[in-house]
């Protein structure tokens, strides 16, 4: 990224963000396994926004003469217990599964960020706070402090964000105070100081936007994991409804079936890893090509 | 090196303190009064009432954490809701078989971790190494309770060779250690392979090469041990993902596990079961870091100098 700083941009400022796109998507299309999990994550997006419209079938609609069909054409991924088609199902999961998990991290990332950035700034005592406070919620294991803090605000969709969100949060914050703590060593943050520009200034005019890359490829790994997390705490019961097309919860309810119809098992489940693998290898090629120095 | 221990083992006390008063607010910060929660719907103010006593949630919540506190260091870690057992006698009960599983799953993602990752460094860019790397990268993204289920579907319902369920003998640990050890095995293999093609790089591997050693002795001799320090870290921080996995791959599995009493209990609201538990095992977590920090130690003896 310093490079890319004291490079010589002679053209405005617009040409020179075109031309930093188009070069990550140079580097970025010969990154094959990266490349089609951005196209299968950018399918997912849109069948969690038109996937309720072009379902074969109404996914909460029983149908008690067509109970645990095995896939067939009429049914490509069969029916579940309620004779409810399991693919039409899964489409409309998707949004349940990617809008809390996504929203989970977003909520993180603010957070997480926003403590990294002054802890990195600031140093001090305001750094020894922040980073006291996040060792207290790096001393319980992610899944168990998820478990946890919906064991106290009850289950639901609601509070698993909240859960997953927590665990989130002190590890970008220690990620983006060590690129805080990096680029406010550089010469042009000492010279934006030097003119007399306010922390608030600083802070957000040109720190942040050079943590932006680190976080960016954080953020997509984290989905994945919160993808998971999320999924696990449905399948314990503690997160979506029973009844509800999440992908966690059909797989909790398909346990009861895995003796006569796999089907209702196997599903569920392969989507879920497709996604969070799909999440972990763009993650890897935006790492190669955004952020290259914190490669494992 | 003693030194260094018992600096470490210092440095822990004020942070398990602090771990220590949050999960005893845990039972405060549940909406409601925890004197009714306990009590239950039916009962009486009165009854109410001589639970707050009995428990002392009518004394100031400082006093109420220093009583907590020594209670836990007798070893009362109070008393079940549900079945009126002792809490400690409950985790008693549980925590060989969790021990247990853990062990074993720990201990075949480390062998077969470094393996792949070893192989994977040793051909860099060939076949076996991109058959390490998909074997990394899906067991990264594989979710703990389908493999499991999956397992059971594959050997327990079309093989029938192995139980779906419980402790009884060392097949009942066979599945769930592979559901439960399959995620880290990936990270430790991703890891061990970054790890090697680093050390590879160094002078002395250079060194060892000019005075003629061939592959194996410069991998097996040289660079192995010294790459092997960070994933010995990776590990103990990947503890905690194990010990979260435990509780879903016991929950998959019926197993007798703490995991499977801790989703138990929380179903039930059983408060001071859940509360010791995430005590319990957010401690496992301090202390398996604490034990990696001193293996790291022994390993690199810089650090003891810092």
């Amino acid at each position: 990224m310093s490079d890319v700083q004291t490079e010589i941009m002679p053209e405005g400022a617009v040409s020179m963000k075109e031309g930093k796109l188009s070069n990550f998507w140079k580097d970025f299309r010969k990154k094959k396994p990266a490349l089609i999990s951005f196209y299968f994550i950018i399918l997912l997006f849109i069948i969690t926004l038109i996937g309720p419209y072009i379902v074969p079938y109404d996914p909460a609609a029983p149908d008690y003469n067509k109970v645990l069909e095995s896939p067939s054409l009429q049914h490509l991924f069969g029916t579940d217990s309620f004779g409810r088609d399991i693919l039409s199902r899964l489409a409309v999961g998707a949004r349940i599964s990617l809008t809390v998990s996504i929203s989970a991290v977003l909520l993180g990332a603010l957070v997480g960020t926003f403590l990294g950035l002054i802890s990195g700034f600031f140093g001090k005592w305001v750094d020894r706070a922040i980073m006291r406070v996040c060792d207290v919620l790096f001393a319980f294991p992610d899944l168990i402090l998820a478990i946890g803090i919906v064991a106290i605000l009850g289950p639901g969709l609601k509070n698993v964000v909240i859960a997953v969100a927590f665990f989130s949060i002190p590890s970008f914050a220690r990620i983006v105070r060590s690129a805080t703590l990096e680029t406010k060593e550089m010469l042009f943050v000492e010279a934006t100081r030097s003119i007399g520009a306010s922390n608030k200034r600083m802070i957000w005019k040109h720190i942040f936007p050079e943590t932006v890359p680190t976080i960016i490829v954080y953020f997509t790994m984290k989905v994945g994991t919160a993808i998971l997390a999320a999924a696990s705490l449905s399948f314990l019961g503690l997160g979506a409804e029973p009844s509800s097309p999440d992908w966690g919860a059909m797989l909790s309810n398909s346990r009861d079936y895995i003796d006569s119809s796999f089907h209702l098992v196997f599903f569920p489940g392969l989507i879920i890893f497709l996604t969070v693998l799909a999440f972990n290898l763009l993650g890897d090629g935006l790492r190669d090509v955004l952020d290259p120095k914190t490669k494992d | 090196m003693w030194q260094y221990i018992v600096k470490r083992v210092i440095g822990l006390i004020p942070l398990i303190l602090v771990v220590s008063f949050v999960i005893f607010m845990f039972i405060h910060l549940i909406p409601g009064d925890p004197a009714r929660l306990i009590a239950g719907k039916e009962a009486t103010i009165e009854e109410v009432q001589e639970i707050r006593v009995s428990l002392g949630l009518d004394k100031p919540i400082i006093e109420q954490y220093f009583v907590y506190l020594k209670d836990l260091l007798t070893g009362d870690l109070g008393y079940s809701i549900q079945s009126g057992a002792p809490v400690s006698e409950l985790i008693g009960e549980r925590i060989m078989p969790t021990l247990g599983l853990t062990f074993i799953s720990i201990i075949w993602a480390l062998v077969v971790g470094i393996l792949i990752g070893v192989v994977s460094a040793v051909f860099r860019n060939k076949w076996p190494d991109h058959l390490g790397m998909v074997v990394a990268v899906s067991g990264i993204s594989l979710p703990n309770f389908w493999v499991g289920l999956v397992l059971i579907q594959l050997f327990s319902v079309q093989l029938g060779w192995l139980p779906t369920g419980g402790a009884d003998d060392w097949k009942s640990y066979l599945m769930p250690s592979f559901a439960l050890g399959a995620g880290i095995m990936a990270m430790i293999a991703r890891f061990m392979r970054s790890s090697l093609m680093e050390t590879m790089k160094q002078d002395y591997i250079r060194t060892g090469r000019a005075k003629g050693l061939g592959g194996n002795a410069i991998v097996f001799g040289h660079a192995l041990k010294n790459s092997l320090i960070p994933v010995v870290t990776i590990a103990g921080l990947q503890f905690g993902f194990l010990l979260g996995g435990s509780v879903v791959v016991e929950t998959v599995f019926s197993f007798p596990g703490l995991g499977r009493l801790l989703i138990d209990s929380i179903q039930f609201r059983d408060y001071p079961v859940v509360q010791a538990e995430i005590l319990l095992f957010s401690l496992q977590f301090i202390l398996v870091n604490l034990l990696v920090d001193i293996v790291y130690s022994f390993l690199n003896p810089k650090i003891r100098y810092q």
